[in-house]
């Protein structure tokens, strides 16, 4: 992936990526922190922290492939929210406290804010935004709508993308279990009931979860 | 008209909220962006010695590092900041964010970096180091009880109503003293700003706030900029609950960065941040004193409130305003004061100070109605009144009693045992309480543009705000109503500061002051289509009056004729009709007092060898005029509810008073509920229309919501348990035996 704001001439993806494979003197020292650090201070911080910086993450977010380069300290929420735009997923705490970043990976409901986006390769990832089938609402967000299970509209996403999952995984049987496989998804505005309400909905339905 | 308000109508931003594609301020990708992050205080109390930026400003990406000796100055901050802070109770705010070396508060920012990526301001801010000298400082209100001071101005007075001594010679006497603690908004949306300049005097900027004018005004005023200058956008806010009723100085901060770097700048603080920068519900310690006769009448009432403020700024609250006009008493005298901390300033959060001093009165009336063996609703019609004891004047609607019966009969009161710790479910112990709320109902001064256009449609626009109560969906009804356009013709338009000015969005005012300025444009493009028509209609229309035309489904109709607006536009060359209107409240509304009221209903269950309260059923009853949107009301009320139960069992930001610093600044510390906590809940709407308040009759609702509902559960404990909590949250510890 391209830096978005090539400001400083140094920092070009091109550049970078001459260098890292002509350096494997340089390259040796990735294995050495110390040394990294020093030649940082030496002035050469913004060439080598760039080569170091970035690896190659070649995975598919919403049936789209995506060959990337990222800093493997980059969040996959992050890297949704300011790089690939996809700003539907959350960020509420970053500690994987409150579930509002909650995406599917591999079909299993993850805390984005918790997962490095490096540790996608190869992985499927599913957003909010690649829910619904085209203009068609995944039957558990047109559930929210019809028994109003949000408010501000900010934990929503996650907790559509948490929902999903829990009826999937088969917990979704009662509203009791509901209710406890879906508190890892903080609603401030207190919509629980009623997405209670649209979960269990949803679930007898009987479409295609 | 048809049906007045009755059709549900699902919320008309649902689609965008489900999907993600709705955008909240951080979500707005500008060229060239930046990212900042703010360096925070390690001490509570002193000054800097030394920053060291060194580091920071080397790091990879970093464009700048402000701290107080590098801060541009900000032409509308004009107080020295060498000079000290001054005491508490003068009012005015005089802390400058980076603006001196002086530390008033944990957590305050000693310098902001933007880098060229998140992750390079995130590192970089870590590399900043400090050095301060310490000073003494008071973070705890229990040790300091004696500093309370008096809020200036008529609001802070005293009150007295007849002799404040009269409960000491009653029959029937209560003194006690009721704690609730620091609680935190904690929206699930991270507070920030995006700020981008054009040249020197004109910013636009994204912002989280109640109110897209307040914020412009804050810009205006800091940067002197003239207000065409001043581009303010919010369309969606991801909660506030009264914490983005303000510009907080950060925002200012982030606006000076982008000016100074001349690139936009966006800043999302961390959840911790959020516990020390945008406000919190004051800390407050209270005394009730009643007197009552053996019959349950009230002979004396004594509220007094002591709560937190900052050392720079004052904040006060409505914390004694129910004791004045609740309940029918001769003798009623109240008390507020504030303490200055060195903690960052307080703000309202939901219910304000109302919902602090209802935990109170609430909790009182029950504790008085238990020693007077009386049942706690006999006790409350005992002291009913249907006239406003405090300014003498009738209530403009007040329907308390049939919310009383209402939700009596809905949860199963009159069935219950009244006996403390006398019902059992299994080895559970359960418990039934009740309370009441009130919120003062108000109309403010609104402004709204609304447009019918060739296309069938109407556009609706008004510098409203949306936290999440469902404002748009509420419009659309309003303006479907008076001018029969189907909904999904009609669009509402809010969060932008160059549409007609509105207020911010707080006080339960938003529906009442905004959905009347719909309803006059709405009525003012009636009048107008109807003028179009009696002078160019032709013979169709000769002889009609206004009175004769009716509008439904985006026609209107004299007679036998019907004509849809669209084609009528059409007809005439006209690609739209426009109008722009004001509306405020009228004189009459000094003639009553207006005010919601709910009436909350709580079944707890209490494991009485762990303390453990689940809260097993709700019903919470509405007084607050006609229900204009019935599915986002009831989504209101249970927000509310919500709300009252993290209150009343586990909201509390703890402070080690030691260092001044909060130690739970998390979710995973700082409680709030979850499903798992939340039962069903049971919203009955009174939904009559208020006579005097506004066109639909609509009084406000986002405050009764919460307002009383932990005095509900703490009575419903202490009917389960015979204990009577009255320091919040309710915890399992306080409980167990």
């Amino acid at each position: 992936m391209k830096e978005k704001n090539p400001g400083t001439e140094e920092n070009k993806g091109s550049s970078r990526r001459t260098f890292f494979k002509q350096s494997s003197a340089i390259a040796a020292l990735a294995l050495t922190p110390v040394s990294i650090v020093k030649a940082s201070e030496k002035g050469l911080d913004e060439k080598i922290a760039s080569a170091f910086e970035k690896m190659p993450l070649r995975v598919e977010i919403n049936s789209k492939a995506y060959s990337l380069e990222v800093e493997p300290r980059v969040t996959l929420l992050d890297l949704l929210r300011e790089q690939l735009h996809l700003t539907g997923t959350k960020k509420g705490c970053d500690h994987g406290q409150c579930g509002a970043c909650t995406v599917h990976v591999d079909g299993r409901r993850v805390n984005s804010c918790l997962t490095l986006a490096v540790t996608t390769e190869g992985k499927k990832v599913i957003t909010i935004e690649g829910l619904a089938k085209g203009e068609e609402l995944h039957p558990v967000q047109q559930a929210f709508i019809q028994f109003d299970g949000f408010q501000c509209g900010y934990c929503t996403p996650g907790q559509i993308m948490s929902a999903v999952c829990c009826i999937r995984e088969g917990h979704a049987n009662d509203p009791d279990q509901v209710r406890e496989f879906m508190s890892g998804n903080i609603c401030r505005c207190g919509a629980y009931s009623n997405i209670v309400d649209a979960v269990m909905h949803a679930k007898k339905g009987g479409q295609q979860i | 008209m048809g049906q007045f308000f009755e059709d549900p109508l699902d919320r008309v931003d649902g689609r965008l909220k489900v999907t993600g594609a709705a955008r909240y301020f951080a979500e707005y990708d500008l060229p060239d962006m930046t990212f900042a992050v703010m360096a925070t205080s390690a001490i509570t109390r002193g000054k800097i010695l030394t920053i060291d930026t060194k580091s920071a400003e080397r790091a990879p990406g970093v464009l700048d590092v402000l701290t107080y000796l590098n801060m541009p100055s900000i032409p509308g901050w004009q107080s020295d900041p060498s000079k000290p802070a001054p005491q508490a109770a003068l009012g005015g705010e005089r802390y400058r964010v980076l603006g001196s070396d002086q530390i008033l508060f944990n957590g305050q920012p000693i310098a902001l970096v933007v880098a060229d990526s998140l992750e390079r301001a995130q590192y970089a801010a870590s590399l900043i180091k400090a050095t301060y000298q310490k000073a003494s400082f008071e973070t705890d209100l229990e040790k300091n009880k004696d500093k309370g001071q008096t809020v200036r101005g008529p609001r802070g007075a005293d009150y007295n109503r007849g002799d404040a001594n009269a409960y000491k010679t009653a029959a029937v006497q209560l003194e006690q003293e009721y704690t609730i603690p620091i609680e935190t908004h904690n929206p699930m949306e991270l507070h920030g700003i995006i700020a981008s300049w054009k040249g020197n005097d004109s910013i636009t900027v994204y912002a989280k706030t109640q109110g897209v004018k307040s914020t412009q005004q804050s810009l205006m005023n800091a940067f002197k900029l003239d207000q065409k200058n001043v581009q303010v956008f919010s369309e969606f806010v991801g909660g506030g609950f009264g914490m983005a009723l303000r510009t907080w100085p950060q925002e200012i901060l982030v606006a000076a960065a982008a000016k100074k770097i001349g690139r936009p700048v966006k800043l999302v603080m961390s959840r911790d941040q959020m516990f020390t920068m945008v406000g919190y519900r004051p800390f407050s310690i209270q005394q009730i004193k009643l007197g009552s006769t053996k019959e349950g009448q009230l002979t004396g009432l004594v509220h007094e409130a002591l709560s937190q403020t900052s050392s720079y700024e004052d904040f006060a609250e409505g914390t004694v305003n129910m004791s004045k006009f609740m309940y029918a008493c001769d003798n009623v005298a109240t008390k507020y004061r504030i303490v200055p901390l060195d903690i960052g300033v307080p703000i309202w959060m939901r219910g304000p100070g109302e919902a602090t001093g209802a935990f109170a009165l609430e909790t009182a009336m029950d504790e008085m109605a238990y020693k007077l063996n009386m049942d706690p609703i006999a006790l409350r019609l005992k002291n009913y009144t249907e006239t406003d004891p405090e300014r003498n004047r009738p209530y403009s609607s007040k329907y308390v009693k049939e919310a009383y019966q209402l939700g009596a009969e809905k949860i199963g009161w009159f069935k219950r045992n009244p006996a403390p710790r006398s019902m059992k479910d299994g080895e559970w112990l359960v418990g039934y309480g009740m309370s009441s709320g009130v919120f003062n109902a108000s109309r403010g001064e609104a402004n709204c543009r609304a447009v019918v256009k060739d296309d069938g449609t109407l556009l609706l626009q008004s510098a409203a705000s949306d936290i999440g109560p469902g404002t748009g969906t509420a419009m659309v009804q309003i303006a479907h109503e008076v001018l029969g356009y189907p909904v999904d013709k009609i669009s509402f338009e809010l969060g932008n500061s160059t549409f007609p000015p509105a207020p911010s969005q707080g006080g339960s005012t938003t529906t009442s002051t905004v959905g009347s300025a719909v309803h006059i444009a709405c009525s003012s493009l009636k009048n107008k289509i109807v003028n179009l028509l009696l002078e160019k209609g032709g013979s169709d229309y000769a002889g009609k009056t206004a009175a004769d035309f009716t509008f439904s489904d985006g026609n209107v109709r004299a007679g036998n004729v019907s004509v849809s607006i669209a084609s009528l536009l059409k007809q005439q060359n006209l690609p739209a009709l426009e109008v722009t209107e004001n509306s405020k409240a009228g004189p009459d509304q000094q003639k009553y007092s207006m005010y919601s009221f709910s009436i909350h209903f709580a079944e707890v269950r209490v494991h009485p060898k762990t303390g453990v309260v689940r809260v097993k059923r709700v019903v919470t009853v509405a007084d607050s005029g006609k229900i204009i949107s019935p599915k986002t009301a009831a989504s209101q009320m249970i927000g509310g509810v919500t709300g009252g139960i993290g209150m009343a069992l586990m909201e509390e930001s703890v402070i080690d008073h030691r260092y001044g610093r909060f130690i739970n600044n998390n979710f995973a510390d700082y409680h709030v509920p979850v499903s798992a906590d939340i039962p069903h809940i049971d919203t009955i709407f009174i939904d009559k229309p208020d006579p005097v308040i506004n066109p639909m009759g609509a009084k406000g609702m986002g405050e009764i919501a919460l307002i009383g509902f932990a005095a509900a559960v703490g009575n419903a404990v202490y009917h389960a348990t015979g204990k009577r909590i009255r320091e919040l949250p309710i915890t399992p510890d306080k409980l167990i035996e």
